[in-house]
């Protein structure tokens, strides 16, 4: 699909793997999540909510869409290229073609407008470079998906190594811990990751490593308070003077009972993702340019939104995709949050 | 209360220091000034060239340490760039070689300008609709409301902007749609539409939280004894639980004070106010390090005056803290 991810991932195959891999961990990891009785409870109280599971059958929708454009099977196509093209029979226009408005026969031109090649196909219309504003719209998400994913590889281990240590060793560890996130914290996060991308250059992996730096510290501070509540209760003085090992006390008492904490704090922190991308975008930088991202439609609506007459689709598609998603997404870590705690709230 | 305050404006310094060597780290080390110098004269320029613009502008040093013969041992880019940073001298831009100090100066009353009345009438807003929120609690206008939050909180700010200019500014013509004048009314009909839009973008997010501590509030004992002994629950929630909420919300909302002189970058950009955001976002797009670098420690000096506002402003609210 996009020149920058192949050149983020190596080759296609790796790709491919890699996103496979992805799928079945984030899977295994639910169902184990499942075989725990908070969670179980937890999902009893989720199936009256009916805004909730809505939210929850969205974002799978978006998962798959993004999944399918992140497999690649060939070089230059997707299995989602393969779908829009040849089982839907959605195409894009030859590269020299520029915008067309939906539904049109021609280029949207008052001069001189060319006849397409799909005419009246495209029901979004078509962007500056020909490209199905349908297709694109769809494709973001594999963008979302792929930012979402990697800034949660790196941040969701080092939030929660850093958090139950902090609250589970306390003294100088946790002294020093709080000293790392107090002074990142201070730096304003938009602040921080422009400045980063700004010294490290552009690209989806330097964007997934600040968003990542600057997302960890919530997680942290979340686990590191929950741990201390944890450690002063009856189960872990029990385990302790059974002579459990840290390691156990850490892996099999307190990661378990912190695990949903986790869960609504990738939900949520996956919305930002979302949200800043578009922001860093349309700043400058953000994703490469030619990449499929909301962020990019949007930012590229300041010029489309100053012509005469106003090309409206392309930032209208990339709003209501990413407005689907983060508000999907939101909707559900709420719902998580009742489902979890349904005393507060 | 004063040992407390001295306490915790001691417990800042080992934090300003930590961002001082992350900025330094992106700035300095991360990309040298050749890089820099590269990036601002041109692929062009003659290496004498670089030579002088780093002469110019003190990057010609060694980066932690002058181990040179003859030369001051802490004569280095790290010592000198920390020493600038303490006083406050934050020399000059890479690009236009002006005076950050003087974009600074310039850049604060624009910024104030925008984000204050938006602070100020956002937050009474944001208080007024949660409140009324807890009022009607747990009934279908309530769950709407929450949702609409959310769904506020859910559109890129830029949309606001887009739709804003093009619908108010350009197809109604209510107000300007770009520009800025310091002079008495004419600044007031410039910025009437982006302080409404700024309004609108934090709305969601403020409403909602301030809600959810609301709504902790009425469970408290004092309600409970309030609205036995007859208190209307109308004056029970604009009163005593406005008054108490108060405490939670004013440290919360304190600590957003400082940032308010940072002004909006997209705002400012998108409608051409001269402001601290702006100056950043031409920072970036003119690859100016200086400026970027300058602002950023600018902006945790903020954060940290926010956040010893704050204990100021628990110690007041709170005697516990005072006392112990």
């Amino acid at each position: 699909m996009i020149e920058s991810l192949h050149h983020f991932f190596g080759n296609w195959i790796t790709q491919d793997v890699l996103v496979v891999v992805f799928f079945a961990a984030v899977i295994g990891l639910l169902l184990r999540g499942s075989r725990n009785e908070r969670w179980q409870r937890a999902w009893k109280f989720m199936k009256g909510d009916r805004l909730g599971l809505a939210a929850g059958v969205l974002i799978i929708g978006y998962l798959i869409i993004g999944g399918l454009d992140l497999l690649q099977i060939s070089p230059t196509t997707t299995v989602f290229d393969w779908l829009a093209n040849d089982v839907v029979g959605l195409h894009d226009e030859p590269t020299k073609a520029s915008y067309s408005a939906p539904f049109s026969t021609h280029t949207f031109s008052t001069a001189k407008p060319e006849p397409l090649q799909f005419p009246g196909r495209h029901f979004l219309g078509t962007t500056q470079i020909g490209k199905d504003t349908f297709i694109q719209a769809l494709k973001g998400s594999s963008t979302a998906l792929l930012l979402g994913g990697l800034t949660s590889l790196i941040y969701l281990p080092l939030g929660i190594l850093l958090g139950i240590s902090a609250g589970y060793y306390r003294g100088w560890v946790d002294d020093a811990i709080q000293y790392i996130y107090s002074t990142i914290m201070a730096i304003p996060d938009i602040l921080f990751l422009i400045a980063f991308i700004m010294v490290f250059g552009k690209g989806v992996g330097t964007m997934s490593w600040a968003l990542a730096l600057t997302s960890w510290i919530s997680l942290c501070r979340l686990l590191r308070g929950e741990t201390m509540r944890l450690t002063e209760r009856q189960f872990i003085s029990a385990a302790r003077a059974l002579g459990q090992s840290h390691w156990n006390i850490i892996t099999r008492h307190l990661l378990p009972n912190v695990m949903h904490l986790v869960l609504i704090n990738f939900v949520l922190g996956f919305s930002g993702v979302v949200l800043t991308e578009a922001i860093l975008s349309y700043l400058g930088v953000g994703t490469p340019i030619g990449t499929a991202s909301w962020g990019q439609m949007i930012d590229g609506a300041r010029g489309e939104l100053s012509r005469e007459p106003v090309v409206w689709w392309n930032v209208s598609a990339a709003t209501v995709a990413l407005f689907g998603l983060v508000l999907s997404l939101n909707l559900f870590a709420d719902s998580l949050r009742r489902a979890f705690d349904p005393k507060r709230s | 209360m004063f040992s407390y305050l001295i306490r915790r404006l001691l417990y800042a310094i080992p934090i300003l220091f930590g961002v001082m060597l992350i900025t330094f780290l992106l700035f300095f080390v991360v990309q040298p000034p050749y890089a820099r110098a590269r990036a601002i004269l041109g692929e062009k320029a003659r290496p004498a060239q670089v030579q002088q613009w780093l002469h110019d502008h003190g990057y010609d040093k060694p980066t932690y340490l002058n181990t040179k013969p003859g030369q001051h041992l802490f004569d280095s880019l790290f010592v000198n760039q920390m020493k600038r940073l303490i006083t406050f001298d934050f020399g000059v831009s890479d690009k236009t070689s002006l005076p950050i100090a003087k974009t600074f100066k310039d850049g604060v009353i624009p910024s104030l300008c925008l984000t204050l009345p938006a602070f100020v009438i956002g937050f009474i807003m944001a208080v007024t609709l949660s409140l009324y929120q807890v009022f009607i609690r747990y009934s279908a206008l309530d769950r709407f409301g929450v949702f609409f939050c959310v769904a506020l909180m859910s559109i890129p700010p830029m949309i606001y902007m887009f739709v804003g200019q093009r619908v108010l500014a350009m197809q109604l013509n209510y107000f300007p749609a770009y520009g800025f004048d310091l002079r008495g009314w004419q600044t007031a009909k410039f910025l009437l539409l982006p302080v409404t839009l700024m309004i609108v973008m934090y709305l969601g997010n403020d409403v909602r939280l301030y809600r959810t501590i609301f709504l902790e509030e009425i469970t408290q004992d004092y309600v409970r004894t309030a609205l036995a002994k007859g208190v209307p629950q109308s004056r029970v929630l604009f009163v005593h639980v406005l008054k108490n909420g108060m405490i939670s919300l004013i440290t919360l909302v304190v600590a957003h004070l400082p940032f308010l002189i940072m002004g909006s970058l997209l705002l400012e950009n998108f409608f051409g106010i001269p402001g601290l955001g702006n100056a950043l976002i031409h920072a970036i797009q003119t690859g100016d390090a200086a400026m970027t670098n300058a602002l950023v420690y600018l902006g945790a000096l903020f954060y940290l005056a926010g956040l010893m506002l704050t204990d100021i402003c628990y110690a007041f609210a709170d005697p516990r803290i005072r006392l112990s």
